[in-house]
């Protein structure tokens, strides 16, 4: 007997999108979200997952340039679009300044809310480029970190903005 | 004292990187999405168990029916707690020297009887995570309800049901203390101030949730198990144990930790039941617990109601201190380590920091159908802090004295050392009043008084609150090991060194982010004289690094720290044995520095460690006939002087409460510390912010709500409140240093410093601020709804 009666999700469907710059195409549940495709389908086992709920911010992607909750939205929701995560957003140097200044201040502790905080705090870089420490608390009040009390990542999303804004001037 | 002596490692070594922030090397790879944490690892043939778990706080289990379930696509097989119990022997968890605790028989899979909300009831193994869970929907239990003991409070009432049958009442363990005349200083006080403190049940919340894959084959009768543990020998002990297999053929594997904080450190009955599911079916089994079940099932924390008194002279000076403890464990204590070490901790450090002759404390650790609690990150210490903190700044208030001046009076002075608390804990060498000096000017008290009054005429309530504190760390085996438990209170450490001067270092402790394989390599790299980068720690695998205890009660840098120092300090000694042949030159004119053998008066380089190694590993022909190079050497330390290696520090909180929604903005935090040697000043500070932020959580946000049926009523992320980054402020951390004269290195733990001290600085700080309205808070979390209650305006 296969299961029917209990209303979920049933079958598989074709996902095509591009995942890190790369093209995909994979068969893959309806019901999966994209947080879990990226695990199983594809092993970008850098996007984490934490709460499943939308709260914890660990699975934060991109989705077409925009950062959204991976645990939230279906991989088939994805198709056609662009996803980015922290190992193509690594390997491009797109976050370079970022992880530099994170692991001289010792911006993270476990590592497990990292890549998701990367992500937050690269577009808030890019959107907010003259935040103060108060913008950033309010922009990464999305992502959870148990580790660090936060201080230390606020230094170094300070730092990177401090030090963009003196390469604009000269 | 020559550069390399065999009596004493030196601190101040040429190329010492003691002192310094160097950068953590393994952080790199977590920074581009490349750690390895239990979920990213995906064996051949590995199934997914899933938990179908009661609802019920209480209740009897009449019938299982799987059929349907069994039927479910994905669906391998599903197992009950009867069938599970038939394939693993059950634990209990008590210690021999908490005398008296006692506690039911526990199975992996709850076999008879669900007694809490969320306790597994049926295992279904499933090809998918998710085709588990549709079939976990399928499985009929019938259930009949039991009486719900849900409150600490009437647990020990005469008319309470009592809810393990084998037990006589509900009462897990009791604990009473006392020294001097209690009741003669309480009454001839000039100032007697009294205070019920209720510190509500929080959790962990780490951002991973627990996660273990085990990969039982029956070719060799081999158990490997991948997990997300603080203590993988411990683990490895318990498995063998209750599964009936040869400790050697079992192995526990950790590799990245998602946090842990005390979380990681017990044996959970789901994660148990993986590992004998592994062994029943005989291929790997992967168990993530999902957020939902984290609530329900991670270790809970604190849940203590104090109804305490503190008896204080004319003069400010505290004359007794008396207390009640009550706590409420849930329906097991956790095994190895109890559910009693929390209450016992209370007794033993309260009011600590000062000079108590009179003191009386009694603890009741009571069964209830809650979920079931243990140690968390900082054990005890908040609660004891809440209470002699908060009955201090209670006392000044009605003495009309300052808080500082208070605390000056009884604190330990700090040329008092050694010496006994009134409950025996031993003080090598606290810096109480150092400490407090230094927060007075780091945070500039007189001014932020100053500007509290100023404010406080605009209708601007701001309070300051303080909070001394001391902190157990390098814990000794009268921890647990004198109480029975297979717990390594010893570490070791094992170097070697390769054919191209590389140092390879396996450690007995393990990494969860706070720096472990960093600091080690610091301490490594100047007790050998190498570059930090030569350094290769290993951890967190019992087939390969030497026997330890882990990473609990801050033991990591001051036990294992030490064992690598002294390690480091012998292979230097018998790589210089092997130079000494090659250059035919006497020993102890060499050294080694910066990964060259050098002239120890001159410094001139004379050969280098690849070298060394090539002749000893390529051509040992060269040697004379007796000599014998020894390149791989192994250290094991366990501190022998005091059980503990306390630590002190204070805390101060400067916040504003808003009088009319009786919300708190918390607007600066300050620590200082006394960890001894600092390894590593940038680590430290993290660790006592990261400490701090889970304190202040405790102070202001997190609960664990249950109702009168025993559920919990917020047990997801969006209504368990954790500190988010909007809500917190900077926080400034100082130290001062007094070493250890317990090791070589003279280092002390700092893990639990932050936790230990936050929630009762907030509460003073709240408090002082409520103080022209003669309102009161003592209870935690300090919610806005408890501010106003105390205003009168709820």
């Amino acid at each position: 007997m296969m299961n029917d009666s209990l209303g979920v999700l049933e079958g598989d469907s074709e996902v095509h999108l591009t995942v890190n710059g790369e093209l995909v195409s994979e068969r893959v549940p309806v019901r999966r979200n994209l947080a879990d495709f990226l695990r199983l389908d594809l092993g970008l086992t850098g996007t984490h997952v934490g709460c499943e709920h939308g709260v914890c911010g660990a699975c934060t992607v991109r989705l077409d340039g925009k950062i959204i909750r991976g645990c939230l939205i279906l991989a088939i929701q994805a198709n056609g679009k662009r996803v980015d995560t922290i190992e193509g957003l690594s390997d491009d140097g797109h976050l370079e300044d970022l992880q530099a200044a994170f692991h001289a201040r010792n911006s993270l502790q476990c590592g497990f809310c990292t890549p998701g905080i990367l992500l937050t705090a690269a577009e808030l870089i890019e959107t907010q480029p003259d935040a103060d420490r108060e913008q950033i608390r309010t922009y990464l009040s999305g992502n959870y970190c148990r580790c660090t009390g936060y201080h230390a990542i606020v230094d170094a999303i300070e730092s990177v903005l401090r030090s963009n804004q003196e390469k604009s001037q000269t | 004292m020559t550069t390399h002596s065999r009596d004493r490692w030196v601190l101040d070594r040429p190329n010492s990187y003691i002192g310094r922030s160097v950068p953590r090397p393994n952080a790199k790879r977590l920074l581009e999405g490349r750690g390895n944490f239990v979920d990213d690892i995906v064996l051949p043939r590995m199934l997914h168990v899933v938990f179908v778990r009661s609802p019920y706080a209480h209740a009897q289990i009449l019938s299982i029916d799987t059929t349907a379930a069994q039927t479910y696509r994905g669906v391998i097989a599903v197992v009950t707690g009867a069938q599970l119990a038939e394939r693993h022997k059950p634990w209990v968890g008590v210690l021999k020297h908490l005398q008296g605790i006692v506690s039911p028989p526990q199975y992996a899979i709850a076999v008879e009887k669900a007694c809490w909300q969320g306790e597994a009831v049926v295992a279904i193994l499933a090809k998918t995570r998710a085709e588990g869970e549709d079939a976990a929907e399928a499985v009929k239990i019938q259930w009949q309800e039991l009486p719900i003991v849900a409150d600490a409070q009437t647990a020990l009432d005469p008319d309470t049901p009592v809810i393990h049958d084998s037990l006589e009442n509900n009462l897990c363990w009791e604990r009473n203390f006392a020294a001097g005349d209690v009741d003669q200083a309480f009454e001839t006080a000039a100032v007697v101030v009294e205070e019920t403190f209720d510190i509500g049940r929080h959790t962990g919340v780490t951002v991973e949730p627990r996660s273990i894959v085990a990969d039982y084959q029956p070719g060799e009768n081999k158990l490997t198990v991948y997990q997300s543990t603080q203590a993988p020998h411990m683990m490895q002990n318990v498995f063998a144990k209750h599964l009936g297999l040869d400790e050697g053929d079992v192995r526990v594997v950790t590799k990245d930790v998602g946090g842990s904080f005390g979380i990681k450190v017990h044996v959970y009955a789901d994660e148990f039941a993986t590992v004998a599911l592994s062994r029943m079916f005989q291929r790997p089994i992967k168990f993530i617990a999902d957020r939902l079940e984290s609530f329900v099932t991670d270790i809970h924390a604190r849940d203590h109601l104090v109804k305490a008194r503190m008896a204080v002279s004319k003069g400010g000076t505290i004359q007794a201190l008396d207390f009640d403890d009550l706590t409420g464990i849930g329906p097991y204590s956790m095994y190895p380590r109890t559910s009693g070490i929390e209450a016992n901790q209370i007794v033993n450090l309260t009011g600590g920091a000062y000079q108590i002759e009179n003191y009386r404390a009694t603890t009741k650790v009571v069964f209830q159908n809650k979920n079931v609690m243990c140690q968390y990150r900082a054990v005890g210490h908040p609660v004891a802090c809440m209470i002699a903190e908060g009955l201090i700044d209670e006392a000044a208030r009605q003495l009309r004295m300052d808080p500082v001046e208070i605390r000056r009076l009884n604190l330990y002075p700090d040329d008092g050392y050694p010496c006994k608390s009134v409950t025996g804990m031993a003080f090598e060498n606290l810096s109480h009043h150092q400490s407090l000096d230094k927060l007075l000017d780091m945070m500039d008290y007189d001014s932020l008084r100053q500007e509290q009054a100023d404010l406080q005429k605009r209708g601007v309530y701001r309070g300051i609150g303080l909070a001394t504190f001391i902190e157990v760390t390098n814990p000794s085996p009268m921890f647990y090991g004198v109480g029975g438990a297979a717990i390594s209170a010893q570490d070791g450490c094992t170097l070697r060194l390769d054919a191209k001067g590389n140092v390879f270092c396996a450690t007995g402790v393990t990494e969860q982010g706070q720096g472990t394989e960093t600091i080690i390599a610091q301490i490594v790299a100047t007790s050998v004289g190498v570059a930090m980068e030569k350094v290769r720690v290993i951890t967190g695998d019992t087939e390969v690094t030497p026997y330890g205890g882990g990473t609990w009660a801050s033991r990591g840098c001051g036990i294992a720290g030490e064992a690598a120092g002294q390690a480091g300090r012998v292979l230097r000694d018998n790589i210089l044995d092997v130079a000494s042949v090659i250059l035919q030159t006497e020993v102890d004119a060499l050294d080694i520095q910066n990964g060259n053998v050098v002239d120890s008066v001159d410094g001139n380089v004379l050969t280098t460690l690849d070298e060394v190694a090539r002749v000893a590993y390529y051509r040992p022909d060269t040697f004379p006939e007796d000599f014998q190079s020894e390149l791989v050497v192994t250290r094991h330390y366990v501190p022998r002087d005091y059980p503990f290696a306390f630590t002190n520090g204070i805390q101060a909180s400067y916040l504003e409460v808003d009088i009319e929604t009786g919300l708190i903005r918390l607007l600066k935090h300050w620590c200082v510390e006394d960890c001894g040697t600092v390894i590593n000043p940038q680590l430290v500070d993290e660790q006592i912010r990261g400490g701090i932020v889970q304190g202040l959580g405790a102070a202001l946000f997190e609960h664990c709500i249950y109702d009168t049926e025993g559920q919990l009523q917020n047990g997801t992320m969006a209504d368990y409140l954790v500190p988010m980054a909007a809500e917190l402020p900077d926080i400034d951390c100082a130290h001062v240093v007094s070493m250890t004269g317990s090791s070589e290195l003279g280092a002390k733990g700092a893990g639990e410093a932050g936790t230990a001290g936050a929630p009762a600085a907030v509460m003073n700080a709240l408090n002082d601020a409520l103080t022209p309205f003669n309102a009161r808070v003592t209870a935690v979390p300090l919610t806005p709804q408890k501010v106003l209650e105390a205003l009168g305006i709820l």
